[in-house]
């Protein structure tokens, strides 16, 4: 009986996910969905090779100071950075001096109280304090931005489908529109406002082009020309280091542990060979009573017609 | 408990006879997980996994327990504070990572062991109960894993609380007060937040007492084995300890290398880049999708799309709860006296065909509902009930199985001579060492 009312539910399941099935085909025959421009224009990430990837990369310094400085001079009029202090910036090389004048020579000041009046007032950034964000509010981001929100960038790296490569490919993929997405799809076209950035997912980003001339960052002596390309990978790259500080760290460690553990597994494994060496160590069927020849035989014999 | 011949506990030292008359604790550990507990000798790898699930409890209560240290429950700070433990706390990022991906590991080692027990026929008589508390556990893991996966706050944390208490306001009438009662609020926020991390410290103290009555049922008639065949005498076990604890070491060590490569390697890969994005109500993420241990249920959920009858999403949430609870009723659908699938020619191969269907139902429901994913996960979800419900009733009702060994210790032995032998022949007393 209760195999019975369960047999009718996984019918009634099963008929209803096959009327499902038929209606959601018949509708795809009858009324196919639309090709969109997002479907066929928007691209993946370039591929962009960075020292920190791999479980033996380690963050390159000079290539995330110069990310700072591009982080400092171009991205941080719009982007906040919320999560990050001014005395991270020790972790990427800078002594305390230039973190301490980093921080003092920051354009933003941090909001504070004046200590005579108690009224609001600000004041200059202390290493201890994190980046302070280029608006009072949200509501102050959207006015100065056409509406959109420039956000955070601490953990951009990590936020996005595809890391340090997306960001790469964002901030080098703006182009005009292709005359052949015009062609296809006249509806599309990017709106006033916006700009035509195949690697962002509905192809038209609120943020201008931030990178636009070579050598719009000036790199000090020993370090690669400043191309908008050089610049976008340094910038991904220190993006990198502040969506995650400690992945050297978890990387170095990651290796000892995994080591160990490499180690430990295979002693383990000696030692039970070692216990089970007086017993049947194997558990196999194998020789007549192996289902699989067991099931050759029956097989065999149902050919020639033997019972049993 | 068990067999007449388990080794009673002998206290070694006069400490542990003195606690032994009082507190007879080591007695109870004794008989439990060390020599006093007889198991099958010919256990594979696949019954591993048990032992593997309670180390991953373990472990993802006691990072949990550091990491209660420095979460905050609240829906300004809790995004913060995470991030807090990741960059500032010593070592922080290393007890979040491994709370996070240890999650994904309990979940992967419960699979295996959910799916070696369909495969031995696990949850046969007299192991039903054994089957049903595994489900329990089960159910418990997935309320946990889905409330500690809101607490980040990220935009997937709160809009997966969304989608998922969603669930209940399917039922017609009781359905939205019962959601806004479990939220306490028309939206998950700061209530639903705070309940959320209070039951998700509570219920792996919940799984933990559950797993104890898992394993009591279990040394009752003792553990299974892959011939399915029952324990004849002494020469078909081993005891617990060494023979599987030396076992479960050194495989445990393997695995739990595994899990570190991905702790300290990809530590993301099993997650969602959109749960680095603070929790925002105002803006909806162009596609919601749970952690990938639920997605063979959210590809269920999805699939139904047709209105008949009762409305598609009641039907999806119906559906959705049934694929899990239809496992109750396992013991009773599948009424084949043999448990080993070994022997079993028909439901073996149905066996692999559900392996893949799962499978295709979890690609289907991490994947954006597309009109292909939404018909493949009809087709797969069709099959899963049918699976059950159907062809398992009907497979061993006329399923013709392959004659079983006489004994544990026979197939063993016979094994390793590699040679034809009359069945009913005398089980040597001796073992062959090495071979």
């Amino acid at each position: 009986m209760l195999r019975f009312i369960l047999g009718l539910v996984g019918l009634g399941f099963a008929g209803v996910l096959l009327i499902s099935f038929f209606v959601g085909m018949s509708n795809y025959v009858t009324s196919p969905p639309e090709p969109t421009a997002e479907e066929e224009f928007h691209l993946h990430p370039k591929h962009l090779r960075l020292a920190s990837d791999g479980p033996l990369g380690k963050f390159d310094n000079k290539q995330l100071q110069r990310g700072f400085q591009v982080y400092k001079e171009v991205c941080s009029a719009c982007h906040s950075m919320s999560l990050v202090a001014f005395r991270d910036l020790a972790q990427i090389g800078y002594n305390e001096a230039e973190v301490k004048a980093i921080a003092n020579q920051w354009q933003i000041e941090v909001p504070s109280t004046n200590p005579e009046t108690g009224e609001p007032a600000t004041r200059k950034a202390l290493p201890s304090d994190r980046f302070p964000s280029p608006y009072a509010n949200e509501t102050a981001a959207r006015a100065a931005n056409n509406n959109a929100l420039p956000p955070d960038l601490s953990l951009i790296a990590k936020a996005r489908e595809g890391g340090a490569a997306y960001v790469y490919s964002l901030l080098t993929g703006y182009r005009p529109q292709p005359a052949e997405l015009l062609k296809k799809f006249p509806a599309a076209k990017t709106p006033q406002g916006l700009h035509y950035n195949p690697y962002f997912a509905n192809l038209n980003l609120a943020m201008p082009p931030p990178l636009t001339t070579n050598g719009q960052v000036t790199y000090a002596a020993g370090n690669p020309a400043p191309t908008v390309d050089q610049m976008a990978k340094d910038v991904a790259a220190f993006l990198v280091w502040t969506a995650e500080p400690k992945l050297q760290r978890r990387h170095a460690s990651g290796i000892a542990v995994v080591i160990f553990l490499l180690f430990a597994s295979i002693l383990a494994y000696f030692a039970y060979r070692n216990i089970w060496a007086t017993q049947k160590r194997k558990v196999r069927v194998t020789g007549a009573l192996d289902p699989k020849n067991q099931a050759k035989s029956a097989r065999a014999k149902a050919k020639q017609g033997v019972a049993g | 408990m068990s067999f007449a011949w388990a080794k009673p506990y002998e206290p070694k030292s006069g400490f542990m006879r003195w606690l032994d008359e009082r507190l007879p604790l080591p007695r109870l550990v004794y008989g439990a997980v060390g020599g006093g507990y007889p198991v099958p000798r010919n256990l594979n790898y696949f019954w591993n996994f048990g032992v593997l699930a309670g180390v991953f409890l373990t472990i993802q209560i006691v990072t949990g327990i550091v990491l209660a240290m420095w979460y905050f429950a609240s829906a300004d700070g809790a995004f913060n504070s995470v991030e807090h433990i990741m960059r500032d706390v010593n070592g922080g990022w290393v007890i979040r990572y491994a709370h996070m991906n240890g999650a994904s590991f309990f979940f992967i080692v419960t699979y295996i062991h959910i799916f070696r027990g369909l495969y031995y026929g696990s949850y046969k008589a007299p192991r039903e109960l054994v089957w049903m508390l595994g489900l329990v556990i089960y159910l418990l893991m997935m309320a946990t894993g889905f409330m500690g996966y809101v607490l980040p706050w990220g935009q997937m944390s709160y809009w997966g609380a969304q989608v998922i208490t969603g669930f209940f306001s399917a039922f017609p009438l009781v359905g939205e007060p019962i959601r806004i009662w479990l939220l306490g609020g028309y939206a998950p926020d700061q209530a639903a937040l705070t309940r959320f991390f209070s039951l998700h410290y509570l219920l792996p103290f919940v799984i933990a007492a559950v797993v104890i009555l898992h394993i009591w049922a279990l040394h009752i008639p003792g553990s299974g084995n892959p011939t399915g065949v029952d324990v004849k005498d002494e020469k078909d076990t081993l005891p617990f300890h060494p023979f599987y604890t030396a076992k479960d070491g050194w495989f445990g060590a393997a695995f739990i290398g595994l899990y570190a490569i991905f702790v300290y390697f990809a530590p993301n890969y099993l997650g969602h880049p959109d749960n680095y994005i603070p929790a925002n109500p105002l803006s909806t993420p162009a596609h919601i999708v749970p952690e990938w241990y639920y997605w063979p249920f959210y590809a269920i959920l999805r699939a139904f799309t047709v209105d008949f009858i009762l409305p598609a999403k009641l039907w999806g949430v119906l559906a959705m709860f049934g694929s899990i609870l239809l496992l109750f009723f396992l013991p009773w659908l599948d009424k084949s006296p043999v448990r080993s699938g070994s022997y079993r020619p028909v439901f073996k191969r149905f066996f692999w065909i559900l392996v893949v269907d799962v499978l295709i139902l979890g690609w289907c429901g991490g994947a954006a509902a597309t009109p292909f994913y939404i018909a493949l996960s009809q087709l797969a979800a069709a099959y899963y009930f049918a699976h059950f419900l159907i062809i398992l009733p009907l497979i061993s009702a006329f399923e013709r199985p392959l004659p079983l060994p006489n004994s544990i210790s026979e197939s063993v032995l016979h094994g390793e001579k590699k040679e034809a032998a009359p069945a009913g022949i005398e089980p040597r007393t001796t073992t062959v060492a090495g071979a």
